[in-house]
């Protein structure tokens, strides 16, 4: 019951972050000098005006917003300017599940790698196994996805010629876009997941449990796990939003036709909806993410209380 | 005579009279036992002193920057003067011209890291490169840090309605995507500076760069986010404490008390944050580089380096690789010193 009330109490609080982000997103974007017509160096000022009056750009902003937000309401946003005849749904609808697939398996892959090798760490502090998990953890966050990125191309794929640099068809084209974009979430994941483990490991229900003579296996998952990935849960769950919704540079690079590209072309495009629908996208999706968050924390340690 | 044979196993004390004269001031300071009080800030550098990574990483962060801040001002090329003839040399190669140059007799100074694809010299440009990424980072950074820690401390200090209004506001801000506030503010800061730039007495806004200005000011505005997320928090459990009421019934104003008790308290992890916020400014300033929002041209960054490079890298792949590995470099040593820097001032922080 309580945790119903708190859900909705969030969606609420959710419909006015999003209600707010729109907004500073749409007068933003319009305050900015230049426009989405403006690029097209042959179009005539006669056809401009003609294109801006049919996507009622020539209307006063007020009314535009009013006309983009009631529409929005309805489910409509909207059709992109750039892309004769297609909407902002079909765009987005169509990229998000490809950017998706390979965040979703980025995702898992700094799941599976970053939780078990950080506890392990963590388990086996100072020996060999710790000191491999530190120095992997200091150089993945340190390298940007760019450099990694272009390192894996030239070496697998150009140098070694064994997997291939571009397009989507096999699974071997994953593979790459897949570590580039895991490895800094599994470092950061190792890296949390070590010292909130060391920090439970610590603690004196540890030295309780093992005084009486509970096995270590049931020590480290009932007891020591549970506490310890709460800011694993924290981390992970913006980073879900965040890899899923695909990353400019790795799909550039690789040319994956994703929302990452599809969003920062936008934006550079000056396709006003398409701007404002994948914005709305993305904070829907990492403002949920975020509830979630909170929800499994409450199941994973129902001391805690939601407020 | 021996009347006064002392039995060996007597307890009486041997006493004459010098032992009642009061003691010299040189005997008194020999009997001052107390060290030497250590400060924090003492404590901190003899602490990172003893953490060997953290002083390799201070050394790599320092001919790094002696090498772009110092050495361009001796070197004999210019980032920007393209080389006839010298187009896509290999480390340590010389064009004809210098080959004939050198068969005269005449000393040329070598390209140690060969030239790029106008000639123009590629060792100088990486260090130009590293120049402007370092500067774009620490600038940056101490933007944000003012901006993130104002904020911070007034919303935790103010507490109630304004503690949330002002939260509210920061993850409004967190929920835009990073990179439509950097291309839209960037796009919106063009004008307004090129006009500063005509005013008069405004001429040092084109001598550092346009663009530089403004992507130290579109940094400032997105990323002093997290900073105030942080001293909020610190500053939260700092007002609680008894010298902050304490300076309060002695009659401290508000911003006395923030200033003198609350900032200079959070100092460790300020500066800590700090460290760690500069390699994650250069890491953004290499990605915008490489969306081509950076720097203009023909002024490098390591970012628009590897991007420039990147068109290219089959046949000439160090091109990319060094500004590449150069930038990871840094990142890395700037975040271990981070690492170290937070061991030594904030040891609860640790692990």
């Amino acid at each position: 019951m309580d945790m119903c009330k708190y859900i909705a109490k969030r969606l609420l609080l959710a419909a006015v972050t999003i209600w707010a982000v729109a907004t500073i997103t749409f007068f933003l974007m319009n305050m900015v000098p230049g426009g989405p017509f403006l690029s097209e160096k042959a179009i005539s000022p006669k056809a401009q005006a003609a294109l801006e009056a049919k996507y009622g750009l020539d209307k006063p902003l007020m009314e535009q917003y009013r006309t983009y937000i009631v529409d929005a309401l309805h489910g409509d946003f909207g059709d992109s300017l750039k892309q004769r005849g297609r909407t902002v749904m079909a765009i987005i609808t169509s990229k998000f599940p490809v950017s998706a697939r390979i965040g979703g398996l980025a995702v898992l892959v700094s799941l599976l790698l970053g939780i078990p090798l950080g506890c392990v760490a963590a388990l086996n502090r100072g020996k060999w196994i710790d000191n491999v998990v530190s120095v992997f953890t200091t150089c993945g966050i340190a390298v940007p996805s760019f450099v990694i990125c272009t390192m894996l191309m030239y070496f697998l794929g150009v140098r070694l010629k064994w997997l291939p640099t571009f397009g989507l068809t096999n699974w071997k084209n994953y593979i790459m876009p897949v570590i580039s974009l895991a490895l800094y979430p599994t470092s950061y994941i190792m890296r949390l997941m070590r010292s909130s483990m060391l920090d439970v490991l610590g603690q004196d229900y540890m030295r309780t449990a093992r005084a009486k003579g509970l096995a270590q296996f049931m020590r480290i998952f009932k007891h020591a796990l549970r506490n310890a990935i709460l800011p694993v849960v924290t981390y992970v769950g913006p980073m879900m939003a965040y890899t899923l919704t695909g990353s400019f540079v790795v799909e550039k690079i690789f040319t994956i036709p994703g929302l990452g590209s599809e969003f920062v072309g936008s934006i550079t495009n000056r396709d006003y909806t398409v701007i404002m629908g994948t914005t709305i996208f993305l904070a829907t999706l990492l403002i949920l993410m975020n509830v979630l968050v909170d929800i499994v924390y409450k199941i994973v340690d129902p001391r805690i209380k939601l407020k | 005579m021996e009347s006064h044979k002392k039995n060996p196993l007597s307890l009486q004390l041997d006493l004459n009279p010098d032992d009642f004269l009061p003691a010299s001031e040189e005997e008194k300071q020999s009997l001052v036992v107390m060290r030497e009080s250590v400060s924090f800030w003492k404590d901190g550098f003899r602490r990172l002193r003893k953490n060997k990574v953290a002083m390799v990483s201070l050394a790599v962060i320092i001919i790094v920057m002696i090498f772009s801040f110092i050495v361009p001002h001796f070197y004999p090329y210019s980032y920007a003067t393209q080389i006839k003839g010298a187009n896509n040399l290999a480390p340590m190669q010389y064009s004809e011209a210098e080959q004939e140059q050198i068969a005269n007799g005449e000393k040329v100074f070598p390209h140690v890291l060969g030239t790029d694809k106008m000639g123009r010299d590629y060792a100088i440009r990486v260090m130009m490169g590293c120049r402007i990424s370092l500067s774009v980072g620490l600038i940056a950074t101490v933007l944000i840090l003012l901006i993130g820690s104002a904020y911070g401390s007034i919303a935790a200090f103010c507490g109630g309605w304004v503690d949330l209004v002002m939260m509210r506001i920061v993850d409004i801000l967190y929920t835009i995507p990073d990179i439509l506030l950097i291309v839209l503010i960037s796009f919106a800061m063009k004008d307004p500076l090129e006009k500063l730039a005509m005013m008069p007495g405004f001429g040092w806004v084109d001598v550092i760069g346009r663009n530089m200005i403004s992507i130290f000011i579109v940094f400032a505005l997105i990323y002093w986010v997290g900073m105030a997320r942080m001293v909020r928090s610190q500053v939260l459990t700092l007002k609680e404490c008894e010298y902050v009421t304490a300076a309060r019934a002695l009659g401290a104003k508000s911003g006395r008390i923030i200033k003198k008790h609350l900032l200079t308290n959070c100092i460790g992890t300020l500066i800590v944050t700090t460290t760690l916020q500069i390699p994650s400014s250069i890491f953004t300033e290499s990605f915008l580089s490489f969306l081509g929002l950076g720097v203009a041209v023909p002024l490098p960054s390591l970012g628009s380096l590897a991007s420039e490079a990147m068109n290219g890298f089959q046949t000439y792949p160090y091109l990319l690789f060094i500004p590449a590995l150069l930038i990871s470099l840094i990142i890395l040593s700037f975040n271990l010193f981070g690492d170290g820097l937070r061991d030594a001032f904030d040891p609860k922080l640790k692990n």
